[in-house]
C-alpha cells in the first residue's frame, strides 16, 4: 500500500496503479477522455491534469497528468488547485475550438463523456471567431453512424479497435488538428467488435446506428437489467425502451463477465424483437387457418385439453428461461418434459455439463480467461460461437510478455509504453480448427483438421502432459510434435486454459478438452477448462435435466402422447423436417409458445405470444455455470407475456394443484431451486422481488424521464398509475431510491455530473474490477478440486478423406448463424449468403472455381450452392454456414456427395 | 502490381530491420520514385509484399509530407516557406511561380508539368530563399534565376 | 583557433572520400576505441563534458551511461543517428554529412563500440539528397575497408550500419519521434520514462544523438578529454558549428570555441546588418527558442548562459530578425510552421497552436483584437513545459512568449491601426 497526499489529506491506496486511476477510486471527480480503465493510460488529451508537490515545503508545484503519474508512496498532489483547474479549463477550450454545437442533434446527448466533462471543467465561453475544421463522413456499414466533426482527437477509437480488439481497418490518418478516425475507404467495419465504438468514443463519432432509426435520449429510456441471449456466455446488458419499442442495448458492466465489452450480435441482435415476425397476439386454428382469438378463450380451451390429461409432453428449449422451462415441466411432469435438443446436441451438453460438475478444472468466467496465460482451443471457432472469449482470448496472449516488460519496471498501465516493449511478442495460444479464424493472427500456432483428428491432438497433449493419459495410435509425427510443443507451454504456465465446446458436435473433441484440463490439474490449482455453449440457457436446461428432442417424437411415435406444448423452440432448427412434420401429424393438439412466428409456430394448432428477453423476467445459466437473472425492461403490448406466466395460465385452467401458490417470478425461481438440486442457489442471483430501499424500489428510468403523462394524454387524459411489476424489485417508473442498488439490480449507470457510462467508475470497489457489493450472477458449479476420476479413451483412427464424399461441418457466423438475431436487419444484411467452403486443393479435384455452383446431397435431400474456396481448409472437409444452409437437421457433421452442376 | 523492379528494390531493404513490417515508408517511397506518387492500388500491393495492413500503410502515409497520396505533376517543386526562406523573400518567390506557373500553391500545371507545393526548413537558410525541384537543391533564388531554373526541367 | 569538424573540408564542396580521410587521419579513434573497453569509452566522453548539440543539451557520456550492459543485457541494442536537421534556421548537420560523412561514420562506429550497440541507423531526413548520396558511397567504402560489418579491424566488434531516408516530418527529430518513424509508424512522439536506453527501437536499448554530437566522439577519443575542454571559452567544452540566416551581410556557418559571444558571431563571422538595416533581435538556436535582443548581445553561446537570459543556445544556427522585417509577421511564420507540424497527439499542441497562428493572422491582417495578446500569452501558458506530450508546443511558445515580451508594441500598432506597418 502507498500513501499519497491530495489536498492535503492522506489516503492510502494501491502503488500499482496510475494517480488517476486511484484518485476516481477515492470519489475525486477527476476529468479524463484517453484514459480508459480497460486501455490504460497514453497521455494524450491533458485532460487529467493536477498539480504535483515536491515535499510539504513546495508551495509552486508542477502540473503532471495525473493519468500518467504512478501512485507511489509519499506522492502529494492537489486536484482543487487554481492552476490545475485553470489548466483543465484550457483543454476543454482547446476541444471545444474544433467542436460544433451539435448538441441539440447529436445522439450522444444527455450520456456524452464530453458534455459531462465540460460541466465538469467549468469552461463555457467561446473566445474565437474562427470557423470550425470539418470532414466528410464515411459510411461504416449498418451498425455505426459515423461524424467526424464532433472528433476530440482523443484516439480512443483506434486504440480500442486495433490495440485491444485486433482489428486492422480503423485507422488514423493525417494529423495536427485534421486528424481523422476511419477507414482507409467506406465500407462496413471488419470487426466483429466495432460496435464498442459506441462506448469507447467519449463523444458522437460513433453512435449507434440501429438506435438513430428510433432515436430516444437516455435519460427518457426506460432500462433494466439484462442478459444477452444471442449465445452461451450471458453478458450483461441493460436494455432500453420507449413508447412500447426496445430501442437499444448498451453494454451493462460485468466484472466477471463482459466488463465493458459485447459483441456486435449482442448489442444489435436485439432488433428481431420489434420485428414484424414478432407474435403478438394469441393464436389458434380454426378452418385450417391460424387465426387471432381472446387469450382468456384460448386458455379456457387449453385448460379443457390439459385438464387431467396425463398423455400431454412438453418440448422445452435451451434459449428459455430456467423458470418457463421448469414450468413446463412441472405442467406435463418431469418424465413427460424433454430439453428440446436434439440426441447428439443433447448428449454432448450433458457430457460437458458433467465434465464441469466433476472437475477438477475450474470452468472460467470471462475475465478469469483474459489473465489466462497459456491456451489451447480444441475445436471451437469463438469468434463466431461465443464471440467475447475471443476478445478475452485476445488479452490473454499478453500476460506472458508482460512478465517480462514487468522486469523493465514499466507498469502495466502506461499502456503504449508496455506495448512498445512487448512488440509482436504473443503468449502461447493454439488453435485447432477446421477453418482459419480470427483469432490466428495473435496465435503461436495452428492446426487445420477434421474434428477426428483434433479431438487425436487433444488426446496426444493431455498424454504428453501425463502418461496416465491415454496415448493415441499412428500419431504423425508432426502431430506429435505439436502436441509436444502444446503440452510444455501448458505445463509452463501458470494459469492454463483449455477452450472447448460442441460447434464440431463430437463427442471426442469433448472428451479431448477433458483429458487435458485433467492432466493440467493434476499440477495445477489454476487450470481452467471452458466449454462454449449454443445458446443462452443450454447450461440451465442441462442442469434441468430431461429427454432430449428424439426421445419426444418417440414418445409420440409409440402413442404415448398425443399432446404437446413446444416453448420457444422451432423444431425445423433441430431436427429433420420429416421427423417433425410426423411429429405433427401424430399429435392432436399442439401448442407452441414462442417471440417469432417460426415454421413450426405456423403449423401449430396454437400459438402463443412469448415474451422476449426484455419483456420478460427469468434465470439463465451461462457457459461458466453462472446463473444470471434479466428482468423486464417493459410491459410488452398485446397478449405478450413471459413464458412461464402463460404456463402458469395454462396450469391454473388445467387444476394442476402446485400452480395455486404460484402467481410471480418469485415463486418460480424459488420452487426451481427447491425441486433441482443443481440449481438451489439461482435464488441468490438477484434479490428478490420484496427487496428495498429506503423504503422505495428500484427506479428502472433516470429521474430526468420525460412525457410520463403526455404519452398516454392521447389515450386518456389523466394520468394512469404505472405499471405494477410484482417479480421483481424494480419499478415501472423514474420514482425510487437513488441509492446504488446491487449490481443485478441496476438498470443503468448514472452519478450526478456522470451521464454516461463513464459512471461505472463511481459504482466499482476498484475500477476495472467489482463492482460493489459484487458482480452480477452466481456461480452454480464449483467441484472440489481434488476431484479424481478417470481419463477418456482416445478415437482409433484418424480422418480419412473419402474419394466421392466429403465430411460436411458446420461453419459459424457471428451474423446469421444465431437464430434470432438473425431476424435484427442489420444482422441479417451482414449474414454471408449460403455456400459451401472448399480447401484449394478440393476445389482443384473437383475443377471448380470461386463462386461455381455444385451439388451438395445428403442424406436424400440436395441443394445447389456456389464454392467458396477457403485456403486452409483440409482436405476431404466441406464447411457449410450453420444456420444458413438447411441441412434439413441432418446434424452435422455429416457425410455428402459434393458434385459439379 | 509492383513491377519486378520496385519489388527487387524492396526487398532489398528487408534485412535492415528485424522485421518488415518497419518497411512502411521506405517501401512507399520506392513505389513513389517510380510512380512518382503513391495510389490506393499501390498501397494495396505494399500490403501484400510487407503483411501491413492498407489502413496502416495509409494511416503513415497521410502523416508524412514527402508521400504523395495523389497525382503529382512530372516535376514537383517544393518551395521552402519556414522563417529564413520568409525572412529573405519567401512571399515574393511564390508569387512569382504561382503567377507564372498559372496555379496555386498544392495544384498541378494544367500540362502536368510542375506541381508545386510548400516544404518545410529546407536546411540551407544562409542561402536563402531555397527550393527543390525533384531532387536538385536550389538556393540564393531570385526571380530570374527562378525562371532560367524552371526551363531545365520539361 | 582549432577546427576539429571542419578542419578538412574541402573547399569546393566535394566530399571527402575514404582515401582522403583517412590520409587526414580518419579511423585512427576508431582503432583506439576498439582497444579501449565499451565502459572506458563512456567514461572518456563523460570526463570531456560533451554535451547533445541538437538542441536539447544533455551530457553525452551520462546519456550512454544509462544504457545497460552485461551478458544479461537485451540485445540487438541500437545507435541511431538524428540526422533529421528540420528545425528552421538550422544547416549545420548538413555540412557536416555533405563534406566528411566519414567523419560521421568514425564518430557512429566509436559511440556504438561504447554502448555494445549491434545495429546503428542513420535517420537522414528525406530532402537532404545529397548527404544520402554521399553517405551511401562512405557506408559502402567503411563496409569495405572493415570499419563497419563482422569483426571490425579483427576486434571482435560487430556492427551493422543502414541509413533511412525520412518521410518528412518535423517530429522525426524529436528522439523518440524517431524511433517511432523507424518502426514504420507514425511519428507520434513516446511517454519517457521508460527511456530509449530501456526500451528503445523495437522495444530494445537505444541511444538517439545528433550528427554534430557523434562526429565529436573519435575526436574525443584521439586526442582526449582535456584538450576537447581546452577548445572551449566556457564550462561546455569542445567547438560549435554556429550559423547566422537573414539579413546580414554574410549569412554562413564557422566552427567556433562553444562560447563564443552572440555579438561576435554577428557582427565578426556574419558581417553584421546589411546596409541600411537595423538589429532588432534573433532566435540563438533555430525556431524554437526565445528571442535574444540588444542587451543579450554579449552573451556566451553556450548551454548556460543564453539559458539564464531566458532562452536556449539550441543547435546553434541564429535566425536574425532586422528592423524592415515585421515581428508579427515573423512569429506567424513560425506558429505556422509549429501548427503545420504537430502530430496531434495532445490537445494543446494541435488545438492551441492553430489557435495562435489564426490569431497571428488576424493581427497581421489588421483584424486583431486587443484581447488576441493575452490569448496568446495564455496559448504559452497552456503549452509550457510539461503541460505537453512532448517538447514541440513548448518550442513553439518560446518566440511567441518572447517577441510578446520584447516586441509588444509592434503587436498593439497592428491591433490599433489596423493593419500591418510593415507593409
Amino acid at each position: 500500500m502507498a500513501n499519497i497526499w491530495v489536498d492535503d489529506k492522506t489516503y492510502e491506496v494501491s502503488p500499482d496503479q496510475s494517480l488517476l486511476q486511484v484518485c476516481l477510486e477515492l470519489g475525486f471527480d477527476l476529468p479524463y477522455f484517453c484514459w480508459h480503465p480497460a486501455l490504460g493510460s497514453v497521455g494524450a488529451c491533458r485532460q487529467c491534469a493536477v498539480k504535483q508537490f515536491k515535499d510539504e515545503n513546495d508551495t509552486k508545484g508542477r502540473i503532471v497528468m495525473s493519468c500518467m503519474t504512478p501512485a507511489s508512496d509519499g506522492t502529494r498532489i492537489s486536484v482543487k488547485d487554481s492552476d490545475a483547474e485553470a489548466f483543465r479549463a484550457g483543454v476543454i477550450e482547446g476541444l471545444m475550438l474544433s467542436h460544433p454545437h451539435d448538441c441539440p442533434v447529436c445522439d450522444e446527448g444527455g450520456e456524452c463523456h464530453l458534455q459531462d466533462m465540460t460541466v465538469m471543467s467549468g469552461h463555457n465561453y467561446r473566445r474565437t471567431p474562427y470557423p470550425k475544421r470539418t470532414f466528410r463522413n464515411q459510411y461504416l456499414g449498418p451498425l455505426l453512424n459515423h461524424e467526424m466533426n464532433r472528433c476530440i482527437q482523443c484516439y480512443r477509437c483506434v486504440r480500442y479497435y486495433r490495440e485491444y480488439a485486433g482489428g486492422t481497418d480503423l485507422a488514423p490518418f493525417a494529423s495536427r488538428n485534421i486528424t481523422y478516425f476511419g477507414r482507409q475507404e467506406d465500407g462496413i467495419l471488419e470487426s466483429e467488435f466495432a460496435g464498442n465504438l459506441v462506448e469507447i468514443c467519449p463523444t458522437g463519432v460513433f453512435t449507434d446506428k440501429t438506435l438513430k432509426q428510433h432515436y430516444t435520449r437516455k435519460w427518457d429510456l426506460q432500462m433494466a437489467p439484462s442478459v444477452c441471449v444471442h449465445c452461451g456466455l450471458g453478458c450483461s446488458t441493460s436494455a432500453g425502451e420507449r413508447y412500447g419499442t426496445l430501442r437499444r442495448i448498451l453494454n451493462r458492466y460485468n466484472g466477471e463477465v463482459n466488463g465493458y465489452f459485447l459483441c456486435d450480435r449482442g448489442r444489435f441482435g436485439y432488433e428481431f424483437v420489434n420485428s414484424e415476425q414478432r407474435v403478438r397476439e394469441t393464436h389458434s386454428r380454426q378452418d385450417g387457418k391460424l387465426k387471432t382469438v381472446p387469450k382468456e378463450k384460448a386458455v379456457e380451451q387449453l385448460g379443457d385439453i390439459l385438464k387431467g390429461n396425463s398423455r400431454v409432453i412438453g418440448i422445452g428449449s435451451p434459449r428459455a428461461s430456467l423458470e418457463s422451462n421448469f414450468a413446463l415441466r412441472s405442467l406435463v411432469g418431469v418424465d413427460r418434459f424433454f430439453n428440446g435438443m436434439s440426441e447428439k446436441s443433447s448428449h454432448l451438453v450433458s457430457l460437458m455439463t458433467e465434465i464441469l460438475r466433476q472437475g477438477p478444472a475450474r470452468s472460467p468466467s470471462l475475465r478469469e480467461i483474459e489473465y489466462s496465460d497459456a491456451v489451447l482451443v480444441l475445436g471451437e471457432d469463438v469468434n463466431n460461437t461465443a464471440p467475447r472469449v475471443a476478445l478475452s482470448l485476445r488479452q490473454s496472449v499478453r500476460q506472458q510478455p508482460m512478465e517480462k516488460t514487468d522486469k523493465l519496471k514499466i507498469p502495466r498501465w502506461l499502456d503504449h509504453a508496455v506495448r512498445e516493449a512487448v512488440q509482436h511478442d504473443t503468449g502461447p495460444l493454439f488453435i485447432a480448427t477446421p477453418n482459419a479464424t480470427r483469432l490466428d493472427d495473435v496465435s503461436t500456432g495452428t492446426y487445420r483438421a477434421a474434428p477426428d483428428d483434433i479431438a487425436r491432438l487433444g488426446f496426444a497433449v493431455a498424454h504428453a502432459l501425463d502418461s496416465e493419459a491415454p496415448a493415441v495410435p499412428d500419431l504423425s509425427d508432426d502431430v506429435r510434435r505439436m502436441a509436444e510443443r502444446i503440452a510444455r507451454a501448458l505445463k509452463s504456465a501458470k494459469r492454463p486454459l483449455v477452450v472447448s465446446g460442441s460447434s464440431l458436435a463430437s463427442e471426442a473433441v469433448i472428451h479431448a478438452a477433458a483429458n487435458v484440463a485433467r492432466a493440467l490439474a493434476k499440477d495445477s490449482k489454476s487450470a481452467g477448462l471452458s466449454f462454449a455453449m449454443p445458446e443462452a440457457n443450454t447450461l440451465g436446461l442441462a442442469l434441468l435435466g430431461g429427454g432430449n428432442l428424439n426421445e419426444a417424437f418417440k414418445t409420440v411415435q409409440e402413442g404415448k402422447a398425443d399432446t404437446v406444448i413446444i416453448l420457444e423452440n422451432d423444431l425445423y432448427r433441430r431436427a429433420p423436417a420429416e421427423a417433425v412434420d410426423n411429429l405433427m401429424q401424430a399429435v392432436r393438439h399442439m401448442v407452441v409458445l414462442d417471440q417469432l412466428m417460426t415454421p413450426t409456430a405456423s403449423k401449430s394448432e396454437f400459438v402463443l405470444p412469448a415474451g422476449a428477453f426484455a419483456e420478460s423476467d427469468g434465470t439463465f445459466v451461462n457457459n461458466e455455470g453462472r446463473a444470471q437473472r434479466f428482468f423486464q425492461a417493459y410491459v410488452p403490448k398485446d397478449d405478450i407475456q413471459e413464458s412461464w406466466r402463460w404456463l402458469l395460465d395454462l396450469m391454473k385452467a388445467s387444476g394442476h394443484a402446485e400452480a395455486a401458490s404460484w402467481n410471480v417470478l418469485d415463486d418460480l425461481v424459488s420452487a426451481t431451486a427447491g425441486a433441482v438440486p443443481p440449481l438451489e442457489k439461482i435464488t441468490e442471483a438477484a434479490p428478490s422481488s420484496k427487496f428495498r430501499m429506503l423504503n422505495e424500489k428500484v427506479p428502472r428510468s433516470p429521474h430526468r424521464y420525460s412525457g410520463r403523462t403526455a404519452m398516454l394524454a392521447n389515450i386518456k387524459v389523466s394520468e394512469p398509475k404505472p405499471p405494477q411489476d410484482p417479480d421483481s424489485a424494480l419499478a415501472f417508473s423514474m420514482e425510487g431510491t437513488p441509492t446504488q442498488p446491487p449490481s443485478s439490480l441496476m438498470p443503468f449507470f448514472w452519478s450526478p455530473g456522470w451521464n454516461s457510462i463513464q459512471s461505472v467508475n463511481k459504482f466499482q470497489s476498484e475500477i476495472n474490477g467489482a463492482l460493489r457489493g459484487g458482480d452480477p450472477g452466481v456461480r452454480l458449479i464449483d467441484p472440489p478440486q481434488t476431484g479424481s476420476g478417470l481419463y477418456f479413451s482416445a478415437p482409433q483412427r484418424p480422418f480419412e478423406v473419402r474419394p466421392d464424399e466429403w465430411l460436411l461441418v458446420p461453419l459459424y457466423h457471428v451474423f446469421g448463424s444465431e437464430e434470432l438475431s438473425s431476424q435484427a436487419p442489420a444482422v441479417a444484411q451482414l449474414a454471408p449468403k449460403p455456400y459451401v467452403a472448399l480447401s484449394t486443393a478440393d476445389a482443384e479435384r473437383l475443377q471448380v472455381q470461386e463462386g461455381a455452383q455444385v451439388e451438395v446431397k445428403l442424406a436424400g435431400n440436395s441443394q445447389k450452392l456456389p464454392v467458396v474456396v477457403q485456403a486452409g481448409l483440409p482436405k476431404g472437409i466441406a464447411g457449410i454456414p450453420a444456420g444458413l444452409v438447411s441441412v434439413e437437421g441432418a446434424g452435422l457433421p455429416a457425410w455428402a456427395s459434393v458434385t459439379r452442376s | 502490381m509492383l513491377s519486378p523492379e520496385e519489388r527487387q528494390e524492396i526487398e532489398a531493404e528487408f534485412g535492415n530491420y528485424p522485421d518488415k513490417r518497419a518497411l512502411t515508408i521506405d517501401a512507399m517511397k520506392i513505389v513513389q520514385k517510380h510512380r512518382g506518387w503513391v495510389s490506393d492500388d499501390a498501397l494495396k500491393d505494399i500490403s501484400e509484399i510487407l503483411g501491413v495492413p492498407v489502413s496502416e500503410l495509409d494511416s503513415v502515409a497521410t502523416f508524412y509530407n514527402l508521400i504523395y497520396r495523389k497525382p503529382v505533376g512530372r516535376h514537383v517543386i517544393l518551395v521552402c516557406d519556414s522563417i529564413s526562406c520568409w525572412v529573405m523573400g519567401y512571399d515574393r518567390l511564390r508569387d512569382h511561380l504561382t503567377s507564372r506557373l498559372g496555379i496555386k500553391m498544392g495544384e498541378t500545371t494544367a500540362d502536368g508539368r510542375f506541381t508545386l507545393l510548400p516544404i518545410v526548413c529546407l536546411g540551407t537558410c544562409d542561402h536563402a530563399p531555397a527550393m527543390m525541384v525533384d531532387e536538385d537543391l536550389h538556393r540564393d533564388l531570385d526571380t530570374e534565376k527562378v525562371d532560367s531554373i524552371l526551363e531545365q526541367y520539361k | 583557433m582549432e577546427k576539429v569538424l571542419t578542419k578538412d573540408v574541402p573547399a569546393d564542396g566535394s566530399a571527402l572520400d575514404i582515401k582522403r580521410y583517412e590520409l587526414a587521419g580518419g579511423y585512427q579513434g576508431v582503432r583506439k576505441a576498439l582497444k579501449m573497453a565499451p565502459k572506458e569509452v563512456i567514461d572518456v566522453v563523460k570526463q570531456s563534458g560533451l554535451r547533445g548539440r541538437g538542441g536539447a543539451g544533455f551530457p553525452t557520456g551520462m546519456k550512454w551511461s544509462f544504457v545497460p550492459t552485461g551478458a544479461d543485457a537485451p540485445h540487438p541494442k541500437y545507435l541511431c543517428c538524428n540526422a533529421d536537421e528540420m528545425e528552421p534556421g538550422t544547416f549545420k548537420d548538413r555540412l557536416l554529412m555533405e563534406a566528411t560523412p566519414h567523419q560521421l561514420i568514425e564518430g557512429m562506429i566509436c559511440a556504438a563500440h561504447a554502448i555494445e550497440a549491434d545495429v546503428a541507423y542513420i535517420f537522414l531526413r528525406g530532402e537532404y539528397i545529397l548527404s544520402a548520396e554521399r553517405l551511401r558511397k562512405a557506408l559502402a567504402e567503411a563496409y569495405e575497408h572493415n570499419y563497419l560489418g563482422k569483426n571490425i579491424l579483427g576486434s571482435g566488434v560487430n556492427l551493422e550500419m543502414h541509413l533511412h531516408m525520412s518521410g518528412g516530418r518535423y517530429m522525426c527529430g524529436e528522439e523518440t519521434g524517431l524511433l517511432n518513424a523507424l518502426e514504420g509508424k507514425r511519428a507520434n512522439p513516446r511517454t519517457k520514462p521508460p527511456f530509449p536506453q530501456i526500451s528503445g527501437l523495437f522495444g530494445k536499448p537505444t541511444i538517439v544523438q545528433n550528427v554534430e554530437t557523434l562526429c565529436n566522439v573519435h575526436h574525443i577519443i584521439n586526442k582526449g578529454p582535456e584538450w576537447f575542454k581546452g577548445l572551449s571559452k566556457s564550462e561546455d567544452g569542445g567547438t560549435k558549428l554556429y550559423g547566422a540566416s537573414g539579413k546580414v551581410k554574410r549569412p554562413g556557418l564557422w566552427e567556433l570555441p562553444m562560447g563564443t559571444t552572440v555579438r561576435e558571431i554577428l557582427e565578426e563571422h556574419a558581417g553584421g546588418m546589411k546596409e541600411g538595416l537595423r538589429f532588432r533581435g534573433l532566435l540563438p538556436g533555430g525556431a524554437s527558442t526565445d528571442f535574444l535582443v540588444e542587451e543579450h548581445l554579449d552573451l556566451k553561446m553556450d548551454f548556460t548562459d543564453v539559458q539564464k537570459a531566458g532562452s536556449r543556445m539550441g543547435t546553434g544556427t541564429m535566425i536574425v530578425m532586422d528592423d524592415r522585417t515585421c515581428p508579427v509577421g515573423f512569429v506567424k511564420n513560425l506558429e505556422h510552421f509549429f501548427a503545420q507540424e504537430s502530430c496531434g497527439w495532445c490537445t494543446p499542441c494541435w488545438s492551441g497552436l492553430s489557435w495562435a497562428e489564426k490569431m497571428l493572422q488576424s493581427i497581421e491582417d489588421g483584424q486583431g483584437q486587443e484581447a488576441d495578446l493575452d490569448r496568446l500569452s495564455y496559448i504559452c501558458r497552456m503549452t509550457a513545459p510539461g503541460h505537453t506530450f512532448c517538447a514541440l508546443a513548448p518550442g513553439a511558445a518560446e518566440p511567441l512568449q518572447s517577441a510578446l515580451k520584447y516586441f509588444r508594441e509592434d503587436f498593439e500598432r497592428h491591433i490599433h491601426e489596423k493593419r500591418c506597418p510593415w507593409r
